[in-house]
């Protein structure tokens, strides 16, 4: 098994080599080396499926390692981990990743870049699959830099776009900025456990050996690098500029596996949170939940409104993590992989036909633009029909993937603040459930303005079609894995996962902190889960309900105007529009602060330290004039009194005042020397 | 005379030789200057096949390897004694190595091609010899014979500000170099030898404590001798505030000239540290070990923060150098097994990365004529596969995973984190910091529209990709399995901090 996960790994590599060396001169542009390799591991990933489904065993893990670095009490051993988790994150990742090289066959069509796009593919899905694989977290959080690194070229594939440019960086240097607290972080478990392997940290940890504050704070750091990866607030930005890379990109990276990286890493530190550092974990995936769907209202670019609402159900996965709901969390962003995923290939199936027909009638204009839409129905009906599946799905309607997962989070947000004491921790499943409502709201807007009513271009409209073959295949493909039973098999409830396979592979972890409380509000939650079940149950669908009815009032029957509200509420509106203007606070605070601050110090790197140096060597220049003056006028004065014999001689001396200092520092050694060889001798 | 001497002085030789050949005669100088350094690139890398990685030098002569021990001035007990243990090795290797490429880097010097190339050689000797020395009085022979060269090779061949920097350059290393003498008489002096009786420049009989007498013995003498040999150091590092000399002679020298500062020069003085203040010094090492670390954050920071402000590409690079010797100072001055080793395998990175980066910024300099970041953009157009290779040298230097820089740059984090938690966390805001200068620059000079100005410009040719490629494959082969340097330099450097108290 190991032999497998490692050819699932490596292929992409060899595949990213032969593209990147040769990709330009092979035939196809070397498309089909990517796909052929990516297509491989898919297969291979089914095998270990396949094998993990005859286990059948929640406990099934195997392991190999080999030492990396060894110097002598230092060690970093390098190895593979693979239990279920990291095998269904293997088939989510290929899955995707093959279907996404697939319909970028159609998608990238003609791209000057072409076989860069595929290399580059190659490499994030080898790096995506090394960060799943490996045992260590030194070995995960190499994985994570270079996903980073792909994130950022495939941004910035349209380099020549200076907004995808900045995009690129913006979301590498945000990026870093989590990556610092995930670095202290694992710093803080090396100096106390000795190691980056997950298992000793999970002995280690429970042997007490990292514990209180310090345990708190190095979940919490290592949470940073999940809030800057899976863009949490405060470090959510980057992502929806990312919407500027190619559609696909925004399918695989920044919707279905490498965001969902920093929901991976807390589903695996899980056992080491303490229960401080869970509720921090809780209340920011909570509030980014909600937050960020409120900004998905009001965008009007079909890839934005998707982008807040992927930062949106990422929180609903990290919150599902902090209030203990593991196995929610880890389902969810299996079902969210595939539904979201679907979600950005078909809104780029509408934005390719878009693009098309622009070109066709010689306009430019911002293909992604809802308001240029409107009745495409009619002329896209399999991109209609996945996108309202998908949307069924995001939505948290029953019969589709998405509600299972979703409810089983909002149960446990639920059955974790009845558990507690406290009632503020009733927050969480209000953040949750509002947002599911503002959720489907937000989807049915997107559909309606995109797919219903009456075409607002009519000229553009004339020309849109359905896209090809390559691309809709795998959106079938997509849409029927966001089908609920998928996940329920061998048994066909659509209201709960539980019973289903997925739900007997992956079981929550033990937890190795050993405060009791932490421990026993663990247990309560698990048991107050089932309770809470029902009630989330029904209330979710009533909300999801009620923001679907509210998005066709709005949008569709238009009982209610929408642009009298929005005067009404311009405040609001404005505040949401413009994402609460956080891009704004940053650019006048940290970036500008920065560029300030870099400029003064280069200032005084100028000005103080080197005008120091400088002055100093006037300062013995001059002194040397000086000196020249005076042997001249005192001493050769002197000397020409005292007689010629001894004026020659003092002539000779004059000789030796160049002026230069370098001479006189270069005298002053010699000098030294000889005097310390003289006394020597 | 031993396979290192002749590694050493295979250069010298080649200088002896284009002595020999008339001025005219352009491409015998520059083949004999290329086959003697390749000659030496080979010697070098044929030891490396032979080199023993159970011996850990450091002190002890037995346990150096390719030692040639000789009386050279016997009145003064200066001896002809060199020898390479696992922290110097990899620096002799890949001086040898950086002198090869900057000999293709100096093919189109376009005037007084014979001076050029012959200091060259003497430049290239000169370095080997100071990591080879086990003789104090051979190693500051080497030492200073170096500063000759690199003088005459900035202040001739330099750019427009040549003769300034080359002084300052001069004056500044100079005055360390004074210091440095001071310190060395000091301990000729205060060391006797233990079978003669007499004074000795044996730099392995200083290291031995019981042969320390009068000014050895005081603790002010000790301090003050450290930091006397200290500042020596330090300039060459360069260690804030010493810095200021540095982005000036990056600026005006020649590209193969930046290359030898940055990639070997700079090493020098951490090497010094090590191999010569920690062992002589190694209670006055610990005393100061947190000036030494607070410095080194302090480089880490200064020098990204004034990168991030720089217009001109080579002295963004050159920031960026006082930025990454920080890591060196900061892993080698909190004593432990990773931190030393990742200081010692930062100084064999950087050495590749930034020489790299010079040359990169030498192939675009030569093309436009000049080096305005802002004057550029959108080059990956025009140049893609010189795009392809600088990402690659750029992403090394902002310490991406899978190249040598992020291995050496994570073991000084790892080493240093139980020591000084404050420093490193403040320290490894630098990754922020510099993944921002770094993207930064690459953006305006790489992405973006086209400036119409290169429009025409001609992409990297073959010579500039026999430089760069394998220094490439280097960064990237070690920065997978570093294991092949670090078992080399884990013996000496885990032996070395069994010294310090």
């Amino acid at each position: 098994m190991i032999q497998t996960a490692l050819f699932i790994w490596l292929l992409p590599l060899a595949a990213f080599t032969i593209q990147i060396l040769f990709g330009k001169r092979l035939p196809r542009k070397g498309d089909w080396v990517s796909i052929t390799a990516i297509g491989i591991s898919f297969v291979l990933a089914i095998s270990l499926l396949i094998q993990a489904l005859t286990h059948y065993d929640p406990e099934f893990v195997v392991t190999a390692s080999i030492p990396w670095i060894d110097l002598g009490s230092f060690k970093i051993n390098m190895g593979i981990y693979l239990d279920n988790l990291a095998i269904i994150m293997l088939m989510v990742v290929t899955t995707v990743s093959f279907l996404v090289h697939v319909y970028s066959l159609g998608y990238m069509k003609g791209e000057t870049y072409y076989n860069r796009f595929y290399a580059y593919l190659s490499l994030f899905s080898f790096s995506m699959l090394g960060l799943i694989l490996w045992d260590n977290l030194f070995g995960i959080y190499i994985m994570w830099e270079l996903v980073g690194i792909c994130s950022y070229l495939l941004i910035g594939f349209y380099f020549e776009k200076d907004s995808a440019a900045n995009a690129g960086k913006k979301a590498f240097i945000t990026n870093r900025v989590g990556d610092f607290g995930f670095l202290i972080g694992l710093l803080i478990v090396f100096t106390s456990l000795g190691t980056f392997n997950l298992s000793e940290i999970n002995l280690g940890v429970s042997q007490g050996m990292l514990s209180g504050g310090l345990l708190t704070a190095a979940g919490i750091l290592l949470f940073a690098g999940a809030i800057g990866k899976s863009a949490q607030f405060p470090l959510h930005v980057w992502l929806p500029d990312a919407m500027e890379g190619p559609t696909p990109v925004s399918a695989l990276i920044h919707a279905a596996t490498m965001v969902a990286a920093g929901v991976y890493l807390m589903a695996r530190l899980s056992f080491m949170l303490s229960f401080d550092a869970m509720l921090v974990v809780a209340y920011v995936g909570g509030f980014t939940a909600l937050f960020s769907a409120t900004i998905a209202i009001t965008q009007n670019d079909i890839k934005r409104v998707l982008a807040y609402s992927t930062i949106s159900q990422l929180g609903y996965m990290i919150m599902a993590i902090g209030v203990g709901a593991y196995t929610a969390g880890f389902f969810h962003l299996v079902t969210h992989a595939m539904f979201k995923a679907g979600l950005f290939l078909a809104s780029g199936s509408v934005i390719h036909a878009v693009h098309h027909s622009m070109d066709k009638i010689g306009e430019h204009g911002d293909p992604n633009d809802m308001r240029n839409m409107g009745g495409f129905k009619s002329k896209m009906p399999i991109t209609y029909l996945v996108f309202l599946i998908f949307s069924l799905a995001l939505s948290g309607i029953p019969f589709f993937s998405g509600f299972l997962s979703k409810d089983a989070i909002l149960g446990g947000s639920l059955a974790f603040a009845l558990a507690q004491h406290n009632p503020i921790h009733f927050l969480l499943p209000v953040f949750g459930f509002l947002a599911a409502a503002i959720t489907a709201f937000y989807m049915f807007r997107l559909i309606i303005m995109t797919f219903y009513g009456e075409p607002k271009k009519p000229k553009l409209f004339e020309h849109i079609h359905e896209s090809p073959k390559t691309m809709t295949i795998p959106l079938l493909t997509l849409a029927f894995l966001s089908l609920f039973f998928v996940y329920t098999i061998p048994s066909i409830n659509p209201t709960t996962g539980e019973g289903g396979w997925f739900y007997h592979l992956i079981e929550k972890p033990v937890s190795a902190v050993s405060t009791q409380l932490g421990h026993a509000v663990y247990q309560m939650t698990e048991h107050a889960e089932h309770l809470a079940h029902v009630s989330g149950l029904m209330i979710s669908i009533v909300l999801a309900l009620a923001g679907i009815l509210l998005a066709f009032a709005f949008y569709f029957w238009k009982k209610i105007d929408v642009e009298a509200l929005t005067e009404k509420i311009k405040p609001l509106y404005l505040l949401s529009l413009n994402k609460y203007y956080i891009d704004e606070i940053y650019n006048a605070t940290v970036i500008r602060g920065l560029l300030i601050w870099n400029d003064f110090l280069s200032w005084f790197d100028g000005a103080v330290i080197d005008g120091l140096v400088n002055s100093t060597a006037w300062i013995v220049r001059n002194f040397s004039v000086l000196d020249g003056l005076f042997d001249t006028y005192v001493v050769d004065g002197l000397v020409n009194g005292v007689g010629s014999a001894v004026s020659a001689f003092g002539k000779s001396l004059r000789k030796v005042q160049t002026g230069q200092i370098q001479n006189y520092v270069l005298g002053a050694v010699l000098g030294t020397a000889i005097i310390i060889i003289l006394t020597m001798i | 005379m031993g396979l290192l001497s002749l590694a050493t002085f295979f250069p010298l030789l080649g200088m002896v030789l284009i002595l020999f050949i008339p001025k005219k005669n352009i491409s015998a100088i520059k083949i004999v200057a290329l086959v003697t350094t390749f000659l030496s690139l080979v010697l070098t890398s044929y030891m490396w096949s032979q080199y023993d990685y159970s011996l850990h030098g450091i002190n002890m002569e037995s346990q150096f390897q390719f030692v040639e021990h000789f009386s050279w001035i016997a009145t003064y007990h200066i001896e002809y004694f060199i020898g390479v243990d696992g922290l110097s090795f990899p620096m002799v290797w890949l001086s040898s190595l950086l002198s090869f490429l900057a000999i293709i880097a100096s093919w189109n010097i376009p005037k007084a091609q014979k001076g050029y190339f012959s200091l060259f050689l003497l430049l290239a000797t000169s370095m080997m010899g100071v990591f080879v020395s086990l003789d104090f009085f051979l190693f500051y022979v080497f030492w200073e014979v170096m500063l000759l060269p690199m003088y005459f090779l900035i202040g001739i061949w330099g750019g427009p500000r040549r003769e300034y920097a080359a002084i300052k350059f001069f004056l500044y290393t100079l005055a360390g170099s004074v210091l440095m003498l001071l310190a060395m008489l000091a301990f000729y002096f205060n060391v006797t030898d233990p079978v003669t009786g007499g004074h000795t420049f044996n730099m392995l009989h200083m290291f031995d404590q019981n042969n320390h007498i009068g000014l050895l013995k005081t603790f002010d003498g000790r301090f003050w001798l450290y930091i006397a040999l200290f500042i020596g150091f330090a300039i060459k590092v360069p260690v804030f505030p010493f810095h200021t000399w540095l982005p000036d002679a990056h600026v005006e020298a020649p590209t193969a000239i930046s290359v030898i500062l940055a990639g070997i020069l700079l090493k020098m003085g951490t090497y010094g540290l090590i191999r010569i203040s920690y062992p002589i010094l190694p209670d006055i090492a610990r005393y100061t070990s947190y000036a030494l670390a607070v410095l080194g954050v302090i480089n880490i920071l200064y020098g990204a923060f004034v990168a991030m402000a720089q217009k001109d590409l080579k002295k963004l690079v050159a920031y960026s150098s006082v930025s990454h010797m920080g890591f060196v100072m900061l892993g080698m001055a909190v004593f432990t097994e990773a931190g030393i080793n990742g200081a010692v395998f930062q100084m064999f990175s950087h050495g590749i990365i930034t020489a790299m980066l010079f040359l990169l910024v030498g192939v675009i300099y030569d093309r436009a004529h000049h080096r305005e970041i802002d004057g550029f953009g959108g080059l990956a157009v025009s140049m893609p596969v010189y795009t392809g290779i600088a990402s690659l040298a750029f992403f090394a230097a902002l310490g991406l995973p899978g190249f040598t820089g992020f291995i050496a740059e994570a073991m000084v984090f790892i080493g240093a984190f139980p020591v000084y938690r404050v420093l490193t966390i403040i320290a490894a805001l630098g990754i922020i910091i510099t993944a921002g200068y770094i993207l930064w620059m690459v953006q305006r000079v790489f992405l973006g529209k086209l400036n119409p100005k290169y429009e025409n410009i001609g992409d990297i040719n073959t010579r500039e990709l026999s430089m760069l490629i394998p220094l490439g494959i280097l960064t990237i082969f070690f920065g997978i399995y570093p294991m092949p340097v670090l078992n080399m330099m884990k013996m000496s450097l885990n032996y070395l901090l069994t010294l310090i108290p």
